[in-house]
């Protein structure tokens, strides 16, 4: 133990020598060593439909952008989320500074909890996003939230609304939703709708009066989608 | 001596008066897929004027915005009450998804803030907000704002030419260009004639008869419709 010491007292001294370049200088200057710092987040999210899974949530920790905003274009990331449910694209997000996915899809009236690790504070945000299987291009999700100012162990609770892609209309026919409703197509590159993010008007239905559905009633949902808890774990 | 107890004046008056008096800046979004605003009216008053208020009787003024987006009596109904206003900040229609943003200066207790605007294609539909405290303490806040239906017109889903005038049946317009034609009209009663959270529209999947003119998978929405962004500076 001791002779371990020595020896890096040694490299130490030779290193420090190396490094000043001052043969007089015999002081033995120790590194200071930096204490690793992280910031964890656990995020956890509740689907309050009555018959809309969410697809593998995608977390993004971020100092700026949206994923999303009312009124414009959705990027191509977001539609391939909002209409098969595939976040892969979206987990590239230019600004990330980290990212979770859940690994499953989370059913109505199912739980999960997504961890999150950065190594800075400042400015820091969180969105997340996942779609409502049984729609054409519905999704849900938080758009940058700022955890700055959050401390260890205090937690954000957010409700979330319903947004529509506006990239696929809400034919909710055969064959057009990837969900197990229906098991359609997810992802078409096509843009039939609005083309403009906006909140979504809801499932309509065959009961309810739209005859070429292949949704039920069950799948209607109504503001909020999610409760998301987020709390600051280190 | 004289200068230095002048500005110390100046200053206690610009203090009290920043506590009463505010400025806002207001930015208005239709969160909606395809319902319009039409013309908004956006108002700070005191404490025992409303634009509306659910629960109670629609005023003839909010009729007339509600059936047919005409501002004008609710603005001399704000302008008599000596509200603040800022009416038609969006010059005309407000389309889905799209913002409109205007400044407000308020006076001396002009402490609360309300919102109005009618809902198109619907009877008697509009978004509101009713009487909400405006912060003294300078920063940005959000409010949802929900669809609410003024109680006065049936909701029968037809859309005719001219029916804009309170008491006339129909939906004056659908600025959208999505509506059909033909219905049977779903109802031609109210059963809630106080101002409630309208039950949305409910559509048909045909535009050429059905009971309603207008398309279930264009013309609904889920609350809220609106949000509002106030900057208070």
């Amino acid at each position: 133990m001791l002779r371990f010491n020595k020896s890096l007292i040694i490299i130490a001294l030779g290193a420090s020598l190396a490094a000043c370049g001052d043969s007089n200088n015999n002081e033995v200057v120790t590194p200071p060593t930096p204490e690793p710092v992280s910031y964890q987040f656990s995020v956890e999210v509740s689907n309050l439909t009555a018959g809309q899974p969410f697809s593998p949530v995608a977390l993004i920790a971020h100092n700026e952008g949206n994923l999303w905003q009312i009124g414009e274009s959705s990027s191509a990331a977001l539609e391939l989320m909002a209409e098969g449910g595939d976040n892969s694209e979206l987990l590239n997000f230019a600004s990330a500074i980290a990212t979770s996915s859940g690994d499953a899809p989370v059913g109505p009236g199912a739980q999960t909890t997504l961890t999150v690790t950065t190594s800075s504070l400042e400015e820091l945000k969180l969105s997340l996003a996942t779609m409502m299987v049984n729609t054409n291009d519905g999704f849900t999700g938080l758009n940058s939230i700022d955890v700055s100012a959050l401390t260890v162990d205090e937690a954000l609770t957010h409700f979330t609304f319903a947004y529509d892609a506006g990239t696929e209309a809400n034919s909710e026919a055969e064959g057009s939703i990837p969900g197990p409703a229906d098991g359609g197509e997810g992802f078409n590159e096509a843009r039939d709708d609005i083309d403009l993010v906006s909140m979504h008007p809801g499932v309509v239905s065959q009961q309810d009066g739209l005859s070429g559905s292949t949704l039920n009633s069950e799948h209607k949902f109504d503001n909020p989608l999610a409760k998301i808890v987020i709390t600051r774990t280190q | 001596m004289k200068a230095s107890t002048l500005s110390l004046a100046a200053i206690a008056v610009l203090a009290s008066q920043s506590v009463m008096a505010a400025e806002l800046e207001l930015k208005l979004t239709n969160l909606t897929q395809g319902i319009h605003f039409t013309p908004i009216l956006i108002t700070a008053h005191n404490n025992e004027e409303h634009l509306f208020e659910v629960a109670m009787p629609a005023s003839t003024a909010l009729q007339t915005m509600a059936e047919g987006g005409n501002l004008d009596p609710l603005v001399a109904q704000a302008t008599a009450a000596g509200s603040d206003m800022a009416a038609n900040p969006a010059a005309g229609l407000l389309a889905p998804t799209t913002s409109t943003m205007t400044t407000l200066m308020t006076t001396d207790g002009n402490d609360y803030l309300s919102v109005t605007a009618m809902l198109l294609p619907t009877n008697d539909g509009f978004v509101g907000l009713d009487s909400w405290k405006i912060p003294t303490e300078a920063g940005t806040y959000t409010v949802y704002l929900n669809g609410y239906d003024a109680g006065t017109e049936a909701n029968d889903e037809l859309v005719v030419a001219g029916s804009g005038a309170p008491g006339t049946p129909g939906i004056p317009a659908a600025p959208g260009g999505n509506a059909g034609t033909g219905g049977a009209g779903l109802t031609s009663t109210e059963s809630n004639t106080n101002v409630h959270i309208h039950a949305g529209n409910l559509g048909d999947d045909d535009l050429s008869a059905g009971a309603s003119d207008l398309s279930n998978t264009v013309h609904r929405w889920l609350n809220p419709v609106a949000k509002l962004t106030v900057t208070v500076k």
